[in-house]
């Protein structure tokens, strides 16, 4: 799950890691007040949404007065950002931060994230903060120091202290930067997150060690120990289809081709999306029923495709183990029965069951064309796309 | 011969009184030696009962006890499943087998570190289960797709890996033992572990391997097969077709030194020599010709 800016940063900062001084707002007159109530002379008004490059999109700006700020609020409120993340249809922005602006003098790069060879948290710092890190990995590797954490002990202060003087932190704010640290891994590593980045953390003029940035996600299957986290959960910028997938236990991600896919399992829906494409057709969707689908689940799973206008034809391929095909049968059969379908569909069914399913199927007089392998299931579905 | 489990495993099935559980046991109990094999079920505050005739203990500790259990398979819902596994492995259990899905990445981490150095073998967790055809099958995999013979068979994955043991057997390759590793980013055994059990295992004549975009392990155990491996390898990397907006965050990929696409997973698997394939309906053919 993923937060905003403004959420990760209240989690910050109630763990005792510096942030600027900031507040979300709704409305303009809203983000008038909040920079009124901060004070200064220099504000940033930022737009929240569940992507980067908001800065490059025309979302982050800076307001030398309250007038200026006024007009900001004014067009990011309501406008459509798009960046590098949010797709080509872009998002409607929602809500801001307005926060104070910092004197900046430098600016680095922290991130936390789950490494799976190490099998434990690993830290990364950068002296090469603002850009993005992928870049700093690809051209300049040795500028990231990495340290992994005793998940028992934590980030040591030995480790939190060389990782900011690899980084090049001056040396008075070396405690200041290696507690920055040690707190970010305490909101990791308490709140059940899964990747963690500050970027840039600065250091201002006056020797302050603040998170400017930050970017939060966490691991869907914690959340139900989460609740404080799980309450941060922002409906609105998610895509709604996926939503109501979720909601029955479907995971659903939309695709640009034409071919609808529901599939039992990540790899074996990944391997169907990749011999639809080999067929020279493109897949529609990514859609897991999971392991215990019942037929409600699977109705649904037809009624979320069905909505997609670009829809040609669907290709069900079940593989059962802990689905039983019976019971996969028996949705197919309800949901086609329930939604509308009208385009063809194209069944392979094999494993547990198998053949309590496929009677389930002919006895149901529904139109379905049957297949035996995968092969002859994506040329028999890319076909009755027509090619 | 084989590699983790076979006929002499005696087998203790945590959370048998659970659904899923339940269900699976009676599977597994009718594949083969299941009935020999299957020798205790474990849930908390059950002990005395019985499930497809199989004595409920309270905890792992007493099955070992009463009935000399060595291998465990799990079944408890995700928030219980790593407490599960430290006490299968606090029994002293040779092998644990983790199905359940959806175990917090934090639970895991602890759960491994508090395994190092322990002789316990961890597979899992969110996996099918580990397969020796014709002797036992622990695990929800359907047993009559496999046929006992040479192929090794390791996965990520959970129907991906049956839809290659279809394949094999229909084309009369028959398996020494499947493994699903799981696909989460804190487990047990990864590729190149059970790669080099296969390479040791004299019954395995070829292995196909079976992994997913994400991490590294696959290149890992690519590396390894090019310097060790003595025996043919057939490999399929599924998510050539996946949208790269939708993988983990920067970060991961930073870690894994820009690792993590089917692309790239490919190129280092045909780099070691692995026979790849880009049509999963194909990986039964090609392990036939690379065994010629």
């Amino acid at each position: 799950m993923k937060v905003h800016e403004y959420q990760g940063k209240q989690l910050l900062q109630s763990y005792g890691v510096a942030t600027p001084r900031g507040r979300v707002c709704f409305t303009v007159d809203e983000a008038v007040d909040a920079a009124e109530e901060i004070g200064g002379d220099l504000w940033v008004v930022k737009a929240q949404i569940h992507a980067g490059g908001r800065g490059k999109g025309g979302g982050v700006r800076l307001a030398r007065s309250l007038d200026e700020g006024r007009r900001h609020a004014g067009d990011i409120l309501g406008m459509t950002l798009v960046t590098h993340q949010t797709g080509p249809e872009g998002k409607v922005v929602k809500r801001l931060l307005v926060e104070a602006g910092a004197d900046i003098e430098r600016e680095f790069y922290v991130g936390m994230v789950v490494d799976r060879s190490a099998q434990r948290v690993v830290v990364m710092a950068s002296s090469e903060g603002g850009t993005e890190i992928e870049e700093v990995a690809a051209k300049t590797p040795e500028k990231i120091h990495k340290a992994a954490v005793d998940p028992v002990a934590g980030l040591t202060k030995e480790q939190a202290m060389d990782l900011v003087a690899k980084i090049g932190l001056p040396e008075a704010v070396l405690e200041r930067g290696a507690e920055f640290l040690r707190g970010l891994y305490r909101v990791y590593w308490e709140t059940d997150a899964s990747l963690a980045e500050i970027n840039p953390l600065i250091l201002t003029a006056d020797q302050q060690v603040l998170a400017l940035d930050a970017k939060f996600n966490f691991d869907d299957n914690a959340l139900f120990r989460q609740p404080q986290v799980h309450e941060l959960r922002d409906l609105d910028e998610e895509d709604a289809n996926e939503i109501e997938a979720s909601k029955y236990g479907l995971s659903y991600i939309a695709l640009d081709g034409n071919i609808g896919c529901l599939v039992n399992g990540a790899g074996l829906a990944m391997a169907t999306m990749d011999i639809i494409k080999l067929y020279g057709a493109e897949p529609a969707n990514f859609l897991d029923v999971g392991g215990g689908a019942t037929t409600e689940q699977v109705t649904e799973a037809f009624v979320i495709m069905m909505r997609n206008p670009n829809l040609k034809a669907i290709l069900v391929n079940i593989f059962g183990g802990i689905m039983r095909c019976d019971v996969i049968a028996e949705g197919l059969v309800n949901a086609a029965k329930e939604v509308h379908l009208s385009v063809p569909l194209v069944v392979r069914l094999e494993g547990t069951n198998v053949d309590k399913g496929r009677e389930i199927i002919a006895q149901s007089g529904i139109e379905i064309t049957s297949a035996t392998t995968m092969a002859d299931a994506a040329e028999k579905v890319v076909a009755a796309a027509g090619g | 011969m084989a590699i983790l489990i076979d006929k002499n495993s005696r087998v203790v099935t945590q959370g048998i009184t659970g659904k899923t559980g339940e269900f699976h046991t009676k599977y597994c109990v009718e594949y083969a030696c299941g009935k020999e094999c299957f020798v205790a079920g474990v849930t908390p505050g059950k002990g005395g009962q019985q499930v497809e005739g199989i004595p409920v203990f309270d905890t792992v500790k007493e099955a070992q006890a009463q009935t000399g259990a060595n291998v465990s398979v799990i079944y408890v819902p995700p928030r219980f499943a790593a407490a599960a596994i430290d006490e299968a492995v606090e029994a002293g259990m040779e092998v644990v087998i983790c199905i359940t899905e959806g175990v917090p990445v934090k639970d895991m981490i602890l759960t491994r570190y508090k395994m190092r150095g322990n002789p316990t073998i961890l597979v899992g967790p969110n996996c099918p289960g580990v397969i020796t055809p014709e002797e036992i099958k622990i695990g929800i995999m359907p047993g009559y797709i496999h046929k006992k013979g040479p192929i090794g068979v390791v996965s990520r994955s959970g129907t991906l890996t049956y839809e290659v043991v279809d394949q094999l057997t229909q084309l009369g390759l028959g398996q020494s033992t499947c493994i699903g590793i799981g696909g989460d980013p804190v487990n047990g055994l990864k590729h190149l572990d059970v790669m080099r059990l296969f390479n040791d295992d004299a019954h395995t004549e070829g292995v196909v391997m079976v992994g997913e975009i994400g991490g590294s392990d696959e290149e890992e155990c690519a590396a390894w097969v090019k310097q060790h491996m003595r025996k043919p390898v057939v490999g399929f990397i599924a998510g050539v077709t996946a949208p790269p907006g939708k993988r983990m965050g920067h970060a991961g990929a930073i870690i894994s030194g820009g690792k993590g696409t089917a692309v790239e997973k490919i190129a280092a698997l045909e780099d070691a020599g692995i026979r790849v394939t880009r049509n999963p309906a194909d990986i039964g053919t090609l392990m036939k010709q690379a065994l010629k």
